[in-house]
């Protein structure tokens, strides 16, 4: 409220405004001097020098203070029409409603001041917090697969004669897995800070949905995925122009998030369907769906759900939009009614007359 | 069978090289390392080896130019083995003559399948008139394929894809090749051609065109013919 237009009115504004406020006021007060008296005059006009002091600069506001001071004196002060004062009240009250003025127009700007100090606070702890976020998940995933290639290794080296062969098999799918899941991560953070840098382009060029789709399909049947995919592609789909390692790290992250965080044994469908020169891609899952306090944040960078359980740096979703935009597409969440959630991905994109 | 080529391994991490030794002499290849691009070009100029394996990112000279200056001399196979994982650089070595082309981190049966197929005596080197590749049966001379026996109906580009990415079993083809080939230099990008004649081509030859076997996709790079090892006894 105290800083309503100090970001959007300009320097001159704010002059030009306060001289039309305070001629405003006084012309009226002149025009009402049968019914008020002057020393009533002086409240009015220090009532709206204290409300520019509120919104305006310091300086636009000792200005106005100073104007509407000389204003009262030369036009409300017995004698009329001159800067001269008679009586010794007069001359103290004149004193004391510029001083009055000043220090309203000081105080309210130092107001302003703690204020932006606590907001530029405010912010910066919000950076701090979101950087600890990011130190905290990172620091989680990079670690526990480190931790346990280590373990791992460690076990391999110096228990090697104790250890059954099932035991030795087991540690090397332990190490196996844990390096492809810092590879993954690796790979989120690079992409995280190719779209930050801006650096990001896509490379356009004629892909066959299918192929996008089941090489993503082929990726997550690599990882083991443990719900059941269910592909529907529109047979009839066309080539579209777009950029294919940007499509698949798109429809990779949707189900691999879906994987995450729902059960064993869910679905997870992935539709692919294009329409007018948009290409529509619709990830969908019967698991519990989102919170719905929470369906705007997700695709933050580092946004977590609450209470969720392991893993994540939070940027697979973020990646999924970033890449989105990128393709001048946009990125939709919405809960089924059923249970589950639903991903809508558009992008536009130009379509080939060949069929395949 | 023995394997006992010599492959030229230049990377300079440590780590890398002790990986590749071991996994190379343990399939019965010899192993020759460098750790610079100076030391390998001495070390492969003294004793020229089967096959090379180079690492772009060397300390004293870029992989791209060291590859440049090998191809001035040295005909056998360079893989390389790189964590640069863009398309631009994949391509730029490939124009350089590079065979084939590994993103790090890598699988090693991977490695291994590319070594072989890169090491073995290309197909139509050897005139050979018909290739068979599990259940695909391909008579250059009288241009039939055959899939389990049946012969598999091809209009003369899809022929003409066909036999060049089976000629060249084990490679990756760039578009630009590809589409230079078999359409002529004035569609190299013509992309959607290509696309549509691939998915025809496995609905084609493959057991399941969406599960390809045969027709392999580098994304954003191009296609790679594979005979991939039939699976059981079966095949």
């Amino acid at each position: 409220m105290i800083n309503l237009f100090i970001n959007t009115v300009s320097k001159q504004r704010q002059y030009l405004l306060s001289i039309v406020a305070v001629s405003l006021v006084s012309v009226i007060c002149y025009a009402l001097q049968g019914y008020i008296g002057y020393k009533f005059v002086a409240f009015i006009l220090l009532v709206t020098v204290s409300l520019l002091a509120m919104s305006f600069d310091i300086l636009p506001v000792f200005f106005a203070a100073l104007l509407s001071a000389l204003i009262w004196d030369f036009f409300f002060i017995p004698p009329h029409f001159t800067l001269h004062v008679t009586s010794g009240e007069d001359a103290i009250l004149l004193l004391m409603y510029f001083v009055i003025a000043m220090v309203n127009a000081v105080l309210t700007y130092k107001i302003r001041q703690v204020e932006k100090l606590s907001r530029l606070k405010e912010e910066k702890a919000h950076a701090v917090k979101l950087y600890n976020t990011l130190l905290n998940s990172l620091s989680h995933e990079l670690r526990t697969p480190i931790a346990a290639i280590i373990g791992a290794t460690d076990n391999l080296l110096i228990n090697d004669l104790r250890l059954t062969t099932h035991h030795k098999n087991e540690l090397h799918g332990v190490i196996s897995k844990a390096a492809f899941r810092l590879n993954q991560q690796v790979e989120n953070l690079l992409n995280m800070s190719r779209l930050e840098s801006g650096f990001i382009k896509p490379k356009k060029d004629w892909c066959d949905i299918n192929e996008v789709v089941y090489s993503v399909v082929k990726r997550l049947e690599d990882n083991n995925i443990r719900q059941s995919l269910n592909i529907n592609i529109n047979h009839a789909i066309p080539l579209v122009k777009s950029d294919k390692g940007m499509l698949e790290q798109i429809i990779y992250n949707l189900v691999n998030n879906a994987s995450q965080y729902t059960d064993t044994g869910c679905t997870i469908s992935i539709t692919a369907l294009c329409d007018n020169n948009v290409l529509n891609l619709i990830i969908a899952d019967d698991g519990k769906g989102f919170p719905i306090d929470e369906i705007s944040k997700v695709f933050e960078k580092f946004y977590r759900v609450n209470h969720t359980k392991t893993g994540g740096t939070g940027l697979g979703l973020s990646i999924v939009k970033g890449f989105t935009e990128a393709l001048n597409g946009k990125v939709s969440l919405e809960n089924i009614s059923t249970g589950g959630a639903l991903f809508t991905v558009q992008i536009p994109a130009e379509t080939s007359y060949l069929k395949a | 069978m023995s394997n006992k080529a010599e492959i030229l391994v230049i990377d300079d991490e440590a780590p890398i090289r002790k990986l590749l030794e071991i996994t190379l002499q343990s399939n019965e290849y010899i192993v020759k390392q460098s750790a610079t691009a100076k030391e390998g070009f001495v070390a492969a100029t003294n004793h020229p080896p089967d096959m090379i394996i180079l690492d772009l990112g060397l300390p004293d000279l870029d992989g791209h130019i060291v590859l440049q200056k090998f191809r001035e001399w040295y005909t056998k196979p360079i893989i390389i083995l790189s964590v640069q994982s863009g398309e631009e650089d994949i391509v730029k070595a490939l124009d350089n003559g590079a065979n084939d082309y590994l993103i790090k981190p890598f699988r090693t049966g991977e490695l291994l399948a590319r070594i072989r197929s890169c090491l073995r005596t290309k197909i139509n080197e050897d005139n050979e008139p018909v290739i068979l590749c599990n259940d695909l049966h391909f008579d250059l001379v009288s241009r039939i394929v055959k899939k389990k026996n049946e012969q598999v109906k091809l209009t003369a580009t899809e022929y003409a894809l066909l036999v060049l990415l089976v000629k060249n079993e084990g490679k990756m083809l760039t578009h630009h090749y590809l589409l230079r080939e078999v359409w002529g230099p004035g569609y190299i990008n013509q992309s959607q051609y290509l696309r549509v004649f691939i998915a025809r081509l496995r609905k084609k030859i493959e057991t399941d065109a969406n599960r390809p076997e045969y027709i392999l996709t580098e994304s954003g790079i191009g296609y790679r013919f594979v005979c991939p090892e039939p699976h059981g006894k079966e095949g």
